[in-house]
């Protein structure tokens, strides 16, 4: 297992580090299009080939990952900041009506087709990347609310937890301080499996043209666009492509390790 | 076991009835009425007001929706502003695609992930267990759309095995049936990577148990105690996840039904939604959540009939 987070540490952290990059540098200039370059094969001046455009495939990518990463991480953001304080919520009045309100509020959230509801959503506010956020982040609350809940539950029949309440601690305060605290590395795996599951989901709405819009490069609209060309030159579909498996096979290697790493008991079983 | 029943089913009403509501009301948001969308910009007010009327627009927002609420429980899903066609028809249409494709899918994934599953929860600790387990890893990280666009560049433009894209309809059986391999394969690969890695963490869960160690101790070899008395055990939760696969290969099939231009269920609704058809995103948004809220209530009391102590919860 050690072979896969140094693996997926390394596989994320480039696509991490290209992202990084590409605010400050990027090979060619995006924009710049040179029709008589078009879809050139990989090559010394193009290093992954040019697009139906003459673009720079390798620059598209680089700002690529950097879209991709900003909708996923704010996401998360969203789903943490609103899951999070529901689960604690529900943990701490379990068995009560909020508990029950947040719990039901969230099963009926899994029942709805996902995707559709993220189309619907950015037909309602127009497509951009900012509605792509909303939209994959409104299906992030239930997951961190659940998985909040589920660990937070065992934690508040401990003793400690009982002293805190002994000497004069609400269920806010200790949620806050000894309940966090304690499941904070589960929520970090979490974190990094929702992640990547928002890289795949931004990939799948510009893909259909709903995500960050022209001329902002995204890899599922660079996919989108190659559809039409891949018997005519196969990389320009492969390359994004292959850019979306590594960076999400990366971050689901390393919340793997990092959740046996955190968790001891889990690694017996692997 | 009725008590269990009677808050199940209240929880299952109450569910629909808000999921009813919150449908509704997304709807209603979108901006642009459907009949000045019909009319285009150029529309007298008059017509506009008048088609308003007609297609009940004009009415407020609560009785719509008691109105909608009530035809739909009497079977009566709407009829599309686009296609003049009852939506519960369109809706059974869509389903002769959408269903089979769905089921193809899951069969798929459910042959693709057993065997992988068992092997690699027989061969953890060994170096055939890691590859598998790497394999799923791929698996889940492919974006179904990108698989089926390989899929597409390898069966149908080189080795034109083949249909890229399109359905003839179920009149020519075979080559129905050829035209949802490609998008099946596509929804499937994905799936059985999630399904096989569930199974195997379930399989080794039951196999520290003691009647594995029974097993085993009657001279049964690891492997047929993993089949004969680990697997049946280790269903349940694959059982379960099967069930919300099932709903999201439904549903889910939008990008694989464009990408292959089926005519879906899933590529109904984003044709409705683009064509600001909002009646027919409404409905069958709805069937659909219905239809998986039903499943999670059958689920739910298919194991509190074999589980005792799930009745408690």
């Amino acid at each position: 297992m050690r072979v896969g987070v140094v693996l997926g540490g390394a596989l994320a952290g480039l696509a991490l580090a290209l992202a990084a990059l590409s605010v400050v540098w990027t090979p060619h200039e995006v924009t710049q299009m040179a029709i008589a370059d078009k879809l050139q094969p990989p090559s010394g001046a193009h290093w992954f080939g040019t697009d139906h455009f003459g673009r720079d495939i390798l620059s598209m990518v680089m700002l690529g990952a950097r879209t991709s990463m900003a909708v996923a991480l704010v996401a998360v953001a969203i789903g943490m900041g609103l899951g999070v304080p529901l689960g604690l919520l529900a943990a701490a009045r379990r068995g009560g009506w909020v508990d029950e309100i947040v719990m039901r509020g969230n099963d009926l959230i899994f029942a709805f087709p996902s995707l559709v509801i993220a189309i619907l959503i950015t037909v309602v506010a127009g497509p951009s990347a900012l509605n792509a956020i909303v939209a994959i982040g409104i299906f992030n609350i239930p997951v961190f609310a659940r998985v909040t809940r589920g660990a937070a539950l065992p934690i508040w029949v401990l003793d400690y937890i009982r002293a805190a309440r002994v000497a004069g601690k609400g269920a806010a305060l200790i949620s806050l301080h000894h309940v966090l605290p304690n499941i904070a590395s589960l929520l970090i795996v979490q974190a990094t499996i929702q992640f990547s599951l928002g890289i795949l989901a931004e990939a799948g709405l510009s893909y259909v043209g709903l995500g960050a819009q022209p001329p902002t490069p995204s890899w599922g609209r660079m996919l989108a666009e190659a559809q039409t060309m891949i018997a005519l030159a196969p990389h320009v579909a492969i390359i994004p492509g292959l850019c979306i498996v590594l960076t999400v096979l990366g971050l689901n290697l390393l919340g793997d390790g990092l959740r046996d790493a955190l968790d001891p008991r889990l690694r017996v079983l692997r | 076991m009725l008590r269990y029943v009677l808050r199940q089913t209240t929880v299952m009403g109450l569910s629909l009835l808000v999921a009813s509501a919150l449908i509704f009301s997304v709807v209603e948001l979108v901006p642009g009425d459907p009949a000045s969308f019909m009319l285009g910009t150029g529309a007298q007010p008059e017509t506009l007001a008048a088609l308003r009327q007609q297609m009940g627009l004009d009415q407020p927002l609560p009785l719509r929706y008691a109105g909608w609420l009530g035809a739909m429980l009497h079977g009566d899903f709407g009829t599309s502003f686009t296609y003049k066609t009852p939506i519960g028809g369109m809706i059974l249409d869509r389903l002769q695609v959408s269903l089979p494709l769905a089921v193809l899918a899951l069969c798929l994934a459910v042959a693709i992930a057993l065997p992988v599953g068992l092997y690699a929860a027989a061969r953890r600790a060994r170096a055939g267990g890691g590859l598998a387990m790497g394999a799923t890893h791929v698996g889940i990280a492919l974006p179904n759309f990108w698989l089926a666009m390989l899929l597409v560049l390898v069966f149908a433009v080189r080795l034109r095995w083949l249909p890229a894209g399109g359905f003839p309809g179920w009149s020519d059986p075979g080559a129905a049936l050829k035209s949802l391999i490609l998008p099946a394969v596509a929804l499937a690969l994905p799936q059985a990577a999630i399904l096989a890695r569930v199974l195997r963490s379930a399989l080794i869960e039951t196999m520290g148990q003691d009647y594995i160690r029974t097993a085993r101790a009657k001279g049964l070899t690891e492997g047929q105690a993993l089949r004969r008395h680990g697997l049946r055990n280790a269903l349940i939760p694959v059982l379960t996840i099967l069930g919300m696969q099932f709903s999201f290969l439904l549903a889910g099939a939008i990008i694989i039904e464009n990408v292959f231009f089926l005519p879906g269920l899933g590529r109904m609704i984003f044709q409705a939604i683009t064509q600001r058809d909002l009646i027919v995103v409404q409905s069958a948004v709805l069937v659909l959540v219905a239809a998986v809220i039903a499943v999670t209530f059958l689920v739910d009391l298919a194991y509190a009939a074999v589980d005792p102590r799930l009745r408690r919860g």
